[in-house]
């Protein structure tokens, strides 16, 4: 029974009063106009298109999910550094290298370097996180790159350790996925939970609000040793949806976006107050020929290959946002080499074809698995290769999957004859591009045959720099002159941001807010 | 009598919640998608690979793996999230508050929105304005949860930017709550800029879930409304000179309430499953983005989880269900 208005007191009607009236001023203040980014000039917000599932950056699937990186990086040092254009420069490491015999490497830590909370920096960090990488119970999905080095010793601020094997792309990876310093007295004081809810690394920005799935704070570390980053408030708003993003940056609600479809990019950046930049990245989408019937047939696979125009895809697909490519090495990477070539020529692609038999009559039949919606355009630019390969003698029937079963399917060596994927390179060394998708035991390999893992297996541990990068360009002609894999093209990373920020992109495609600047 | 009978069906929904869980572990496992073949990177040999499928626990056989598991899960600890590292149990709770506010908030525009379409409709009946009511029903229906969404981002995000588009609260501003109810806690603490915040936050993604609910309930009320119109007790008040709006509101709606709330309770069931994509759509940080994350990542435990909690939702849904009908029919109130 509720109360009369007779019943009710003075002090009821006063309490009912301010409750109701505070609910007008909050239902009001919903009203007002959202909130425009950037409106405090020393913050800005980031659209970004990836969530954070953990804040360890050693360990887990984040720890290998190339598009987190930027955050990681933005919080946590690297053993080394690197550049925007994919050079490397001192990180936490100041100085590094191998003894003379190749068995034993030795790395100089930065000095006056102080973690979030205020602890110094030490070599025993720098031990400790690769002890602990290194370690198989740890879960870092690297270890084995890791697990390379044990013998620690430390004297000053050089910390050595002897090497298994010596590996020319070890402190490449130092640079790359979980190379990461964390710090041992905080970590060990709170335990992988404490660290998960406070996370503290030596970072240019220092955690001060994190909500999954929804944002993530930063705040300006005023003691970074490279100098305060020139924005005081990065706000990471992870928007998974692409549209979602658009609107977003298009509403004036953040500062900067990525990973937008081109169609987009190329309205907004024509909008007042809007710029885009577009960076080629260290990201190519390809096809991997996996080495059962009927691609055993080389003339099958080089009517494949020249019976595709990558110029084409790039500009009627991705409106020019894309670069063609002839192998796995995108031009930014070491191994580049630009006379290995496989032009577009649709009449050598059905002579090949006639030498096996084969014409657009009585055609090679196969099948092609791809992503859709996974990688922009990837279904489209598919079936646009189908329609290319008909017009020459192929019959391809597209198998759509998700990308956690080219996963599995690629591990087993199960995938089907031809199946597009893209694979990223963010150290740009030839290892990580045509070593790891060419070289029969690496479980991410398609074509898995002898004569091409006699010219991998020894260059995995040459010591000769000019001879290994000549070595892998070596590899590279081979795979191109027998049409092993079909390269496709590089992708190209689209950015909207206010003209107020300066952003720099980067080949890497870590978009770091440490590089922002007022415009 | 009412606690015995709450008790009963909670024990009815135990063998419905082990079948749930037995499907869903076996399920999840035979459908293509190795989580630990997404996180290997290039250079991994076979025996990374065996390290991490042992690491997770993937290397034994499915029901030595279901038995690990349900010997957790009786305790209330679904493991340990492969993704994140952390315990499923506390990620879900973490999320949990923020689907069952926007779910609430959905329901309670859906109602109310319904009831009063469904009002008019009945006291405009044979006129335009029923046309109107009826029509708008239609449309509501036709438009799927997740197209409101996209077109309420482009026209009250973008093009007439009064509300935020993605996440829960302003991520610039920080919003004390000790609970994850933060909308809930913010008005009770009378924290009203708080909560206005919170609730210019959730007003798209729950209008968007609410308005093919709404729809529903109006066109169900509407058609009861109209039955009751015709009834004696009806006609009697009419002549007893009560206005048609007061016949509507005060002697036909409650006889007209019980389809509906049939019909609202099995809807919001479906409303619940609405949010996975409209949680992703506006970054709203529910159990509904969670469980996209978890699919993506063949994050078995979380999905397993977040299926099972899925699952206790729809039972307590259903559950109130049939105790609101007693509280509106006093016939069920007697067995």
């Amino acid at each position: 029974m509720g109360l009369t208005r007779r019943e009710l007191t003075r002090r009821e009607v006063t309490r009912r009063g301010l409750v109701a009236g505070g609910v007008a001023l909050g239902m009001g203040s919903m009203l007002v106009p959202a909130r425009r980014a950037g409106a405090d000039a020393g913050s800005v917000s980031i659209a970004y298109n990836v969530g954070l599932p953990s804040w360890d950056p050693t360990v887990g699937p984040s720890a290998v999910n190339p598009t987190i990186q930027a955050i990681y990086q933005s919080v946590f040092d690297q053993y080394v550094g690197q550049n925007p254009d994919l050079s490397f420069t001192p990180g936490l490491l100041e100085k590094w290298g191998w003894n003379a015999a190749g068995t034993e490497v030795w790395m100089d830590v930065r000095k006056a370097v102080v973690w979030h909370d205020g602890t110094p920096l030490t070599p025993e960090d720098v031990r400790w996180s690769l002890t602990r990488a290194g370690d198989p119970k740890s879960g870092n999905p690297i270890q084995f790159i890791w697990g390379n080095l044990s013998g620690f010793k430390i004297d000053g601020q050089r910390v050595t350790a002897q090497a298994k094997q010596f590996d020319p792309v070890l402190f490449k990876w130092m640079a790359f996925l979980t190379g990461y310093v964390l710090p041992r007295a905080y970590y060990e004081k709170v335990g992988p939970e404490g660290f998960e809810k406070k996370p503290v690394g030596t970072g240019p920005y220092m955690v001060d609000a994190y909500e999954r799935n929804a944002f993530l704070r930063l705040k300006a570390n005023p003691h970074y040793w490279g100098g305060k980053p020139a924005i005081d408030t990065v706000v990471f708003k992870f928007v998974t949806d692409a549209s979602a993003r658009v609107a977003e940056i298009e509403s004036g609600a953040s500062d900067v976006t990525l990973e937008i479809p081109y169609e987009e990019f190329d309205r907004l950046k024509k909008k007042p107050g809007l710029k885009g930049v577009t960076t080629p990245i260290s990201d190519i989408g390809m096809i991997f020929i996996t080495n059962v019937a009927p691609m055993l047939d080389e003339n099958v696979r080089q009517a494949m290959v020249h019976a595709v125009d990558k110029k084409l895809l790039v500009d009627k697909l991705l409106r020019g946002y894309g670069v063609p490519i002839d192998t796995l090495e995108a031009p930014q990477y070491e191994a580049f080499d630009p006379s290995i070539r496989t032009p577009h020529d649709p009449k050598l692609a059905v002579e090949y074809l006639k030498k096996s038999g084969f014409s657009k009559s009585k055609p090679v039949k196969f099948t092609i698995q791809t992503t859709r919606g996974f990688k922009p355009k990837d279904y489209e630019m598919i079936q646009a290769i189908v329609g290319m390969w008909r017009n020459v003698g192929i019959h391809a029937d597209i198998e759509v999957y998700e990308i956690a079963k080219h996963f599995e399917l690629r591990m087993a060596h199960k995938l089907a004859p031809a199946a597009f994927y893209n694979w990223g390179n963010a150290i740009g060394d030839p290892t990580t591009s045509t070593g790891f998708a060419m070289f029969g035991p690496s479980p991410h390999s398609a074509w898995k045959t002898k004569d091409v893992d006699a010219l991998i297996g020894p260059l995995w541990g040459e010591r000769d720099e000019a001879k290994r990068i000549a070595g892998w360009k070596a590899v590279d002609r081979y795979v191109a002159e027998h049409a092993l894999v079909l390269p496709l093209l590089q992708y190209v990373q689209p950015i909207v941001h206010k003209d107020t920020v300066k952003v720099v992109p980067s080949i890497s495609g870590s978009l770091q807010p440490a590089r922002f600047t007022r415009a | 009598m009412l606690a015995r009978r709450i008790l009963l069906r909670l024990l009815q929904a135990v063998p419905t919640l082990i079948g749930v869980a037995v499907l869903v572990f076996v399920l999840v496992r035979v459908v293509p998608g190795d989580p630990v073949a997404m996180m290997i990177p290039p250079g991994a040999s076979p025996d990374d690979v065996r390290r991490l499928h042992a690491l997770y626990g993937l290397d034994r056989s499915i029901p030595a793996q279901f038995a690990l598991w349900a010997e957790q899960a009786v305790t209330g600890n679904f493991g340990i999230s492969i993704t994140t590292r952390q315990s499923v149990t506390g990620l879900i709770l973490g999320r949990l508050p923020a689907t069952l506010e926007l779910v609430a908030l959905a329901t309670l525009i859906a109602v109310v929105l319904g009831v009063a379409l469904a009002v008019l409709g009945t006291r405009r009946a044979g006129r335009a304005g029923e046309v109107a009511v009826d029509a708008f029903a239609g449309f509501a229906l036709a438009v799927p949860d997740f197209l409101w969404g996209l077109a309420f981002i482009v026209g009250f995000g973008v093009l007439l930017p009064l509300l935020p588009i993605s996440g829960r609260a302003d991520p610039t501003q920080a919003i004390a709550a000790s609970s994850g109810f933060i909308l809930i806690e913010s008005l009770a603490r009378l924290r009203f800029a708080a909560a206005g915040d919170v609730l210019a936050h959730m007003l798209m993604p729950a209008t968007a879930l609410a308005l093919p609910l709404a729809a529903m309930i109006a066109r169900v009320l509407k058609a009861s409304l109209a039955e009751q119109m015709g009834q004696d007790y009806a006609l009697l008040a009419r002549v007893k000179g009560f206005s048609p709006l007061h016949v509507i509101v005060a002697e036909a709606l409650r006889n007209a309430a019980i389809p509906t709330v049939s019909l609202t309770g099995v809807q919001v069931t479906f409303l619940v499953g609405g949010t996975v994509l409209i949680e992703r759509i506006f970054s709203y940080p529910g159990i509904g983005n969670l469980a996209i994350d978890a699919v993506i990542n063949r994050d078995l435990p979380l999905i397993q989880g977040l299926i099972i909690t899925f699952a206790v939702l729809f039972i307590l849904i259903n559950l109130a269900l049939d105790l609101s009908y007693a509280a509106l029919d006093p016939r069920l109130r007697r067995g």
